[in-house]
């Protein structure tokens, strides 16, 4: 036998063959940022062309460099950032609340066989079910205002944010229970340090669905319910619609189509980290 | 620090395990299949025991007992102090580091943040892996990340580790670099090792004593103590020789089930 302190460095290199599996995986930044703006270009040519046909009369039907003039005159007014900053303060707060619900109701259900049973397809059935129809009820619940419309949202994307927390726990590995047992984790200790970051690229895409019910939900409460007082993007739509101001219309149009993006920019920039730095993505 | 998957009151000192007239039997009634049968081990501190047999014959079933991740259905296991398990998949938390997976190992048993991370680093420097302590799983060779997995062991710093076909998705090559880092790792801490394999030579190569088993129902079927001086070489003469002396009394266990292809070598 040799001595205990015989070390492994003096036998026999390790290194020569230790190439990690794969490089670090080159990135192309410019790609990501160019397709969106890509698509804005193709989105912008269509209309030209839609308008240029002469179907219908220029003041009904503006082309893009009407619409995008009069965006620019918009952005000058302070009405315009008045509604802007209503409506995001409302969808951020709105989508907050869902955050918190949705989570808490994803963890208890994802944590406890009977909640799994009782109320699992009641989140997935609630998800299929377009959040606007609960705008009549929320109405005659709490009337024409704020509650209303925060109801509405936090009902729309609730169900997508807990689905996603239910998701990602299921599909997580039953041998990382089993680590978590052998590393001697229990309880919450086991959530928080394997459950909850091993379930977290559903919960992005759960968060990112859940987003965009929040939003769509926002602007139908817009279009809908309109408190006095009060402007927000999806009042000035209905608002511009009424006085037949079709380049107002559109260009509110096209903010609302611009945050949509941005937010769904900024949930793929985090789904792709995640994916990049687990090793889930090729490139 | 805290003791987790150990039994309040150790009956048997530290590192040592034994089972006594173990057996597991999975699903009840008609459905009952009895994988482990009437099983006696006594394994000495500080020991270095392989466990071979065919595929099924319940080598995993038997350690994850040790590791106490199940119960017996009959019989007692002992164990004196901590025991950690390694599987053929590394199970490395993808979103971590090298760094970070060894660390969580530390920061569970309450090694405060200030250590962990220096000893973390100094496994991983351990196991020969100093130059990439800051790379993910996903980035990593697979001898690489069962390293790492090794390194996570050690900061269990466990009084016995069961290691259940660590190397088995391993090149021949990475393989033998493997047996000497977990055999120099061994020499240098002491702790109790239960190796399972599929290789006779593997156990030959690391082991103090090889437990053969047979299957239909799991049970034990040889034990040899083997005391040939190490460093051992896979490939010599006298390791291939023990190896074919295990490996013909195995071929003898089978042909006593007659069922030609159920163990591979
Ligand atoms: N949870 C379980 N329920 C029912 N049967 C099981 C369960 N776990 C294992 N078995 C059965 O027990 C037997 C032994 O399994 P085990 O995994 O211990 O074998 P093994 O010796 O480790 O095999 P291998 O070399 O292929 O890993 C197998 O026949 C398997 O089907
Ligand atoms: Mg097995």
């Amino acid at each position: 036998m040799t001595s205990p302190t015989t070390s492994i460095s003096e036998r026999r290199p390790l290194d020569p063959i230790d190439v990690p599996a794969r490089p670090r995986p080159t990135r192309r930044p410019g790609r990501k940022v160019l397709a969106p703006l890509l698509a804005v270009v193709v989105l912008l040519a269509v209309w030209q062309g839609v308008v240029a046909t002469g179907w219908r009369p220029d003041y009904l039907l503006p082309g893009p460099v009407t619409v995008l003039a009069e965006l620019g005159h918009l952005v000058t007014l302070p009405e315009f950032w008045a509604a802007m900053a209503r409506t995001l303060s409302r969808a951020l707060t709105g989508f907050a609340l869902a955050i918190v619900i949705g989570t808490a109701i994803g963890l208890a259900t994802a944590g406890s066989a009977l909640l799994r049973a009782s109320i699992g397809s009641l989140i997935t059935g609630l998800q299929t079910m377009p959040s606007v129809v609960w705008f009549p009820l929320a109405i005659l619940l709490l009337g024409l205002g704020e509650g209303a419309i925060m109801l509405v949202v936090v009902l729309g994307a609730a169900p997508s944010i807990a689905n996603g927390v239910l998701l990602g726990v299921d599909q997580l590995p039953p041998s990382y229970f089993r680590l978590g047992r052998v590393l001697g984790a229990q309880g919450w200790t086991l959530y928080r340090h394997i459950v909850i970051p091993g379930a977290l690229p559903a919960y992005v895409s759960g968060l990112n669905q859940g987003w965009a019910f929040a939003w769509r939900s926002l602007m139908a409460g817009e279009l809908l319910v309109v408190i006095p007082g009060t402007a927000a993007l999806g009042n000035r739509l209905a608002f511009a619609q009424e006085f037949a101001d079709a380049p107002g219309l559109m260009a509110y149009m096209l903010v609302i189509l611009i945050i949509g993006m941005i937010a769904d920019q900024i949930f793929s920039a985090w789904s792709r980290y995640l994916r990049r730095t687990r090793g889930l993505t090729q490139a | 620090m805290t003791l987790t998957s150990s039994p309040p009151a150790p009956a048997v000192e530290r590192g040592r395990v034994r089972l006594k007239g173990v057996g597991k039997v999975f699903g009840s009634g008609s459905q009952a299949v009895t994988v482990l049968q009437d099983t006696d081990l006594d394994v000495r501190p500080g020991e270095f025991v392989a466990i071979v047999g065919g595929s099924g014959c319940g080598k995993s079933t038997l350690l994850t007992m040790v590791a106490g991740l199940e119960k017996p259905t009959s019989g007692t296991i002992e164990t004196g102090g901590k025991v950690a398990l390694m599987f053929q998949e590394a199970t490395l938390l993808p979103w971590l580091t090298a760094t970070q997976n060894v660390e969580l190992a530390l920061r569970l048993q309450g090694v405060d943040k200030a250590e962990r991370r220096d000893r973390a680093r100094h496994l991983l420097q351990r196991v020969r892996l100093g130059r990439y302590v800051d790379l993910r799983p996903h980035e990593l060779s697979g001898g690489m990340r069962q390293r790492v997995a090794l390194a996570r062991v050690l900061a269990q710093d466990a009084a016995v580790v069961c290691m259940d076909e660590p190397l088995g998705a391993l090149d021949a090559l990475t393989r033998d670099q493997m047996h000497d880092l977990i055999e120099d790792v061994w020499l240098e801490a002491r702790f109790t090792a239960l190796f399972v394999t599929h290789n006779v030579r593997e156990a030959v190569r690391l082991a103090d004593r090889a437990i053969l088993m047979g299957g239909r129902p799991g049970r034990i079927i040889h034990a040899e103590e083997n005391t040939m001086a190490r460093p051992r070489v896979m490939d010599s003469a006298p390791v291939a020789a023990a190896a074919a002396g295990l490996t013909q009394r195995l071929k003898d266990e089978v042909a006593s089930h007659d069922e030609s292809d159920y163990f591979d070598i």
